[in-house]
């Protein structure tokens, strides 16, 4: 009943979080209606037992994604209000293919039913008396391991992609050169010069 | 008033039309753009996460760890390109990407 209660609380507020992302005047306030959906999605996780994933998703999304878009809002010095123009001449034909997925969505929903045998032959149930996150650890490093390793892989990806795309040398900045000066020789940087007593140089 | 599995995919699906209206209303933002990418994805998640606990199988709770891997990823690549693109051309108007046109 509690849990129930709980459900709909939840589900409301992500559906609104949701839907004042996409309808938010202002970017900032939109960042921060996602940052509050991920949160009610983090409560919905920990209904379904999900624990860790729900502690993911508020570390990882709220703690890094949310707050790098947060930064990119604040730092960008865009008109806004002018990148919402055409907003309402978008609206009908958003609404009619939004509400044609959800109709179709729906009804999949309807008419759809489990094979009674699939939940006797998951590859992994999760064992009775162990944490979820422990549960996770124990088949992720073991039986995924080669798709944790993917995934690392493509966070570094994402890393040195991002590093190169936004990493600019401007060209009037004298920068230090560490090779250049550990190279540099005697020969190259020190002239000795005989000069005549008396004369001085011309 | 059991709440099951259907009233999960419900929400989900919701919240992913919710995404894909997004990107039909904010056509010219584009950071509004990867906020609605970021909405689906949720609801991907959330479908996934439902069916792993309603089915008993851990799986599902694996591959959202991936999804959400795949999506931090791809909002540092796409928030990179805002950045550079705002950086040389000073609009991020999605309407004015248009330097590739043959």
């Amino acid at each position: 009943m509690l849990s129930a209660l709980f459900f709909y609380l939840f589900a409301i507020l992500l559906v609104g979080a949701g839907f004042m992302v996409i309808a938010a005047k202002n970017p900032v306030h939109a960042v921060l209606f996602l940052i509050f959906a991920f949160f009610n999605a983090a409560g919905l996780f920990v209904l379904l037992g999900a624990e860790f994933l729900a502690m993911i998703l508020i570390v990882v999304y709220v703690g890094a994604v949310m707050v790098l878009f947060l930064f990119v809002v604040m730092m960008l010095d865009v008109d806004f209000a002018e990148l919402r123009a055409g907003f309402l001449k978008y609206l009908p034909i958003g609404a009619t293919i939004g509400l044609l997925l959800l109709v179709e969505l729906i009804l999949i929903l309807s008419a759809w039913v489990t094979a009674p045998e699939i939940a006797a032959q998951a590859p992994a149930p999760p064992a009775a008396d162990i944490s979820n996150t422990e549960a996770l650890g124990l088949i992720l490093y073991t039986r995924y391991v080669y798709l944790f390793e993917a995934a690392g892989l493509i966070l570094l990806v994402a890393m040195i992609g991002a590093i190169v795309l936004t990493l600019h040398h401007k060209p009037d900045v004298k920068r230090q050169k560490v090779g250049r000066q550990v190279r540099r020789t005697r020969a190259e940087s020190v002239e000795l010069v005989e000069v005549e007593s008396g004369r001085g140089l011309s | 008033m059991t709440v099951g599995l259907s009233h999960y995919l419900t929400v989900a699906a919701i919240l992913f039309t919710l995404g894909i209206f997004g990107i039909f209303l904010n056509r010219k933002n584009v950071i509004v753009i990867l906020m609605s990418i970021e909405l689906m994805l949720l609801a991907v998640n959330i479908n996934l996460v439902a069916f792993s606990a309603f089915h008993g199988d851990l799986v599902g709770q694996i591959f959202a760890m991936i999804v959400l891997t795949v999506a931090a990823a791809e909002a540092a690549i796409g928030l990179a390109l805002v950045v550079v693109y705002f950086r040389n051309r000073g609009t991020i108007d999605v309407a004015e990407i248009d330097l590739l046109k043959g």
